[in-house]
């Protein structure tokens, strides 16, 4: 009995023991239940967006650049499709035999190999590798052929950039491609839409325009697993090509300006006189953007850049050139403007003139007698030059020529290499050099030597300035208006002048006639530079001024010799310049050429206009004509 | 002796069907087949080596726990300390020679079947303990000798399982050992005690544990400390639960498992994808059906006579209870990430071993709760 009592209390002890564990039970339950639910269902959103975080990843695709195309809507930096191989190494069966294949069908080298096989060990298997970014049409057909024995590989389609024109517009579009870490950070944009194979615009236009160009990512949503492989695809978002971009220029005149410059170096640009379309510029020797696409070869590369006319400078807006003669309608308008001389003022020329016991020559040794200031600019007299240089003086010289444009950049905003030139006065030697102005660097300046610096442009768009009546235009290169017959431009611009009165640059037009007229002689009347050039048809016919920049002072000997082009050492030969307008009648186009150690501007550069007036004249239509205008806002 | 034998009568094979707990069984039938069902969804939706496995080992230890069930709770009286010193033995043979995995030593190779003593252990504690107070008079529960025996059967298990190294089943021997204490009828004070001196030495103990468990205490505290790494576990768990929402996301629709973003997903962590397929709704259903096996095995507790098959009733119930407190607090991060397997569910041949024992146990003390066992 004593047992079974004893018995009793224990199991009591037990019950009443269970009971306060069962308690505890409870309460600990109700703990991890309302934990259930904070998670759960408090929290639900949270943790779903998180589990779609993980479970959801994008894959962008490299953006499709937009169009850039001419005047006439010819893609000037398109679009192509590239084949491309990638090797998917999970699916590979045996790696080194695959290599040794592709090897041989590939022509592949053996550092490609060696990179091929570091890519396999660094990135997870299912990641792509790819293998050409850029296969021929053959290479292609070959893989395709042996596609049964090279298990893993695949062949790829995608869009890479492509400039049909090759080296004609290399310096206005530059090129596009991989951006390097730095060129990344600074553009929120390439940040943002950054894919490895993405090209972006590196020099030029491509550059400038970049984010215009870009175009967005199409984006794939794939459904992957906790080791990042896809499972399935959820979404193809296509993302839109990048904007497009329509130039003023013409690839015609382009092409040909390249062909006048073939093997020289130098630069071509045209200009439309009223409304500052530029209609080519084109520097010689240029090189194939195309080249960058994928990665230039060292030895392509250095090509490139040893070439000894040095084909990476933009010349056209960053050569920097002495104007020569091609600057005296300039001095010839500032003296007149300045009441210094009128039209029949004349100079004897004797052949030099003597100044402070510095003697100063003509390019006519014998001199050109007494001439008046048509007959200067038609034979491009130093002496009558040097002769109302020294009257009007530098400073006011310099007044005119900062009005056409000298000394300043001519677009400004669309080219970081883009140079402003310089063109002196007594100032600016003071504050630059510190020193005093001298007499005899007047006269110097005054036939476009000396100090003066010019970029091509700035002389091209001097002539226009000079044939359209001496307004001041605004040049572009890209189209922001619909097509302007001759009136309409020419009064369009004087509608501007009347707005803003520093747009005019003249106080007489007489004054801007008579430059015209002189530089109409220059190439339409026996003795005149570029007569040889002329050409007769009053279609076609045009005015201009030649050029021969000294690129080193001629010494006494050098002037005895009177050596000929061929007998002097390329780097000391003159520049050949010619900067013109047409048609005379009726202007609407102005040009100017440069070519570089190219000899004398009317032997050399004159030439080069002629056949360049007749085509930009016969598309003259076809271009007033275009009526493809869209409005693209940039 | 006259008790003995009167009150020992055996029952006869149909007295001890009708005997049987339906209710428990039921609830253990149920769990078995969501235990293959999302057994099915770790898999990725197909029958492959886990579905197959967990299969053949229901197949298997079902018939067991029946067996053990019509097996007079008696003999499991007269046998505690001998399988108690038997699974002694085990833990020390596999401190030795035991199969190494991700750096503890705590399996052995049967060939047919890899068992791993200390989970045995979980019941034998129990019926050790339990043997231990169905003999001890009432008076001498609270002795200094008694508890120092006591705390010693505990103990000597504990530090076998610690150094193998496995903190989480040492940690459950040892509470299921001193929730038997609490029953048996150790004075509260004592446990206040032990409690307040555990907390003043916890800086002392955290110092001797291993820095991979220091890490895991850490990570517990800030998940977020090191996400991809340490953290990775919980935090990717919490996701799991978490997107679950009320509904869950469907079966075999769990993106968090499907994907392999969930580790240990078909054991300790077997919760998370239960609980991202079924959401609120099926996880409280699950806590309910355990709850309803724990009232039960406590409602069979408090029928038994036996004070044996009291103790071990209760205790088995309680440690069950632990079982699945520890499992879901670590799934839901309420305590540190300790190796803790869900009964039934978890894949893992000795723990669903030790948790079927148990129920034959259980079974067997309600078809004999109205005998009383000698002591």
């Amino acid at each position: 009995m004593i047992k079974e009592n004893l018995g009793i209390r224990k199991s009591d002890v037990f019950n009443r023991r269970m009971f306060i564990i069962g308690m505890v039970k409870v309460v600990i339950l109700a703990g991890i239940v309302s934990r259930l639910f904070s998670l759960q269902i408090n929290e639900n959103k949270k943790y779903l967006t998180l589990s779609d975080k993980n479970r959801i990843r994008e894959w962008k695709l490299p953006p499709t650049r937009g169009n850039i195309v001419d005047y006439f809507g010819n893609i000037i930096a398109g679009n192509l499709k590239v084949y491309q191989l990638h090797i998917i190494p999970e699916q590979v069966e045996n790696f080194n035999y695959l290599l040794v294949r592709l090897k041989t069908l590939l022509d592949l080298s053996d550092k490609k190999i060696q990179k091929i096989t570091e890519l396999k060990n660094k990135l997870k298997p299912w990641d792509s590798i790819i293998v050409s970014e850029n296969l021929t049409w053959s290479q292609f057909l070959k893989v395709n052929n042996y596609l049964y024995d090279l298990v893993g590989v695949k062949p790829v389609m995608t869009i890479s950039r492509n400039y049909p024109f090759n080296d004609v517009y290399t310096h206005v579009l530059g090129y596009v491609s991989q951006p390097n870490q730095e060129e990344i950070i600074e553009n929120k944009t390439v940040q943002e839409r950054f894919v490895p194979g993405m090209k972006i615009g590196k020099l030029g236009l491509e550059k400038k325009f970049e984010n215009h160009l870009i175009g967005t990512n199409s984006i794939q949503r794939y459904e992957v697993n906790a080791y990042g492989k896809r499972i399935n695809q959820l979404e193809f978002q296509k993302g839109s090509q990048g904007n497009k971009i329509r130039l003023t220029l013409d690839t015609e005149v382009q092409k040909l300006s390249a062909k006048l410059l073939l093997n020289k170096a130098g630069s071509i640009s045209v200009m439309d006189i009223y409304t500052g379309d530029i209609i080519a510029m084109y520097s010689s020797p240029s090189y194939d953007p195309n080249l960058f696409l994928f990665g230039i070869s060292q030895d392509e590369w250095e090509l490139i850049r040893n070439n000894p006319l040095k084909p990476l400078i933009h010349k056209t807006i960053s050569g920097l050139y002495s104007p020569g003669s091609t600057i005296k309608p300039i001095v010839a308008l500032s003296a007149l403007e300045n009441k210094i001389i009128n039209p029949n003022f004349k100079v004897k020329c004797t052949g030099k003139t003597e100044l402070y016991g510095q003697t100063f020559h003509c390019w006519k040794e014998k001199g050109h007698g007494f001439v008046s200031l048509k007959n200067a600019m038609k034979q491009s007299c130093d002496t009558y030059f040097y002769e109302i240089a020294r009257l009007l003086g530098v400073d006011r010289l310099n007044i005119t020529a900062k009005k056409f444009g000298l000394g300043e950049k001519v677009l400004g905003q669309y080219f970081d290499n883009e140079k402003q030139g310089l063109f002196p006065n007594t100032s600016w030697k003071k504050n630059n050099l510190g020193r005093g102005w001298v007499l005899g660097e007047t006269l110097i300046t005054g036939i476009g030597q000396g100090y003066t610096q010019t970029t091509p442009l700035q002389l091209c768009l001097m002539t226009a300035q000079i044939a359209n009546g001496g307004y001041k235009i605004k040049p572009k290169i890209l189209v922001n208006n619909k097509p302007l017959s001759l009136e309409q431009a020419k009064n369009s611009m004087k509608f501007d002048s009347l707005h803003s009165s520093n747009l005019k640059l003249f106080d007489d037009p007489k004054n801007i006639k008579i430059v015209q007229e002189a530089m109409f002689s220059s190439t339409n009347e026996i003795y005149g530079t570029s007569y040889k050039s002329r050409i007769d048809d009053p279609k076609y016919q045009f005015a201009g001024k030649t050029g021969t920049s000294q690129v080193k002072r001629i010494s006494k000997r050098e002037r005895e010799l009177d050596l000929k082009l061929e007998q002097i050492p390329y780097k000391d030969r003159d520049h050949a310049l010619y900067v013109a307008y047409g048609p005379y009648i009726n202007p609407r186009y102005a040009l100017s050429i440069i070519v570089e150690h190219g000899g004398s501007g009317s032997k050399t550069a004159a030439p080069m206009a002629k056949e360049l007036f007749k085509l930009i004249i016969d598309r003259d239509d076809l271009r007033k004509k275009q009526s493809n205008f869209e409005d693209i806002n940039i | 002796m006259f008790y003995y034998k009167r009150l020992n009568s055996d029952l006869s094979f149909i007295q001890k069907i009708k005997e049987i707990d339906y209710v428990l069984l039921i609830c253990i039938i149920l769990l078995s087949l969501i235990s293959l069902m999302v057994m099915y969804s770790t898999d990725g939706g197909d029958i492959l080596f886990h579905t197959k496995n967990h299969f053949m080992k229901l197949t298997v230890l079902f018939p067991l726990m029946m067996v053990i069930a019509f097996f007079n709770i008696k003999h499991w009286h007269t046998f505690a300390y001998l399988l108690y010193f038997l699974i002694i033995l085990l833990l020390v043979w596999v401190s030795f020679f035991g199969l190494k995995a991700s750096g503890s030593q705590r399996w052995m190779n049967l060939y047919f079947f890899v068992l791993q003593p200390s989970e045995l252990m979980k019941i034998a504690i129990i019926l050790t303990l339990a043997k231990y107070y169905h003999r001890v008079k009432i008076e001498n529960v609270n002795s200094l000798g008694s508890i120092t025996l006591v705390l010693a059967i505990i103990l000597l298990p504990v530090i076998l399982v610690i150094s193998q190294p496995d903190l989480g089943t040492s940690v459950l021997i040892a509470l299921s050992g001193l929730i038997i204490l609490w029953i048996a009828g150790i004075k509260i004070k004592y446990f206040v005690y032990s409690f307040i001196f555990g907390i003043i030495s916890l800086p002392f103990i955290i110092s001797f544990l291993k820095p991979y468990q220091k890490l895991r205490i850490l990570t517990f505290l800030d998940p977020d400390r090191d996400p991809l790494g340490a953290g990775y576990q919980i935090i990717q768990s919490k996701i799991a639960i978490g997107s679950g929402g009320f509904n869950g996301k469907g079966f075999l629709k769990g993106t968090q498992s499907y994907l392999d973003f969930l580790p240990e997903k078909h054991t300790d962590f077997i919760f998370t994808l239960f609980s991202e397929e079924f959401g609120f709704i099926g996880s409280v259903g699950l806590l309910i059906l355990y709850t309803i096996i724990i009232i039960r095995i406590i409602r069979i507790g408090a029928l038994s006579r036996s004070n044996f098959s009291k103790l071990f009733c209760f205790g088995f119930a309680f440690s069950i209870f632990i079982y699945i407190v520890v499992n879901l607090s670590m799934v839901l991060g309420l305590l540190p990430i300790v190796g803790s397997p869900l009964p039934i569910i978890s894949y893992g041949g000795s723990s669903l071993l030790t948790t079927m024992i148990g129920f034959g146990i259980v079974f067997s003390a309600k078809i004999n709760h109205r005998q009383l066992i000698a002591g």
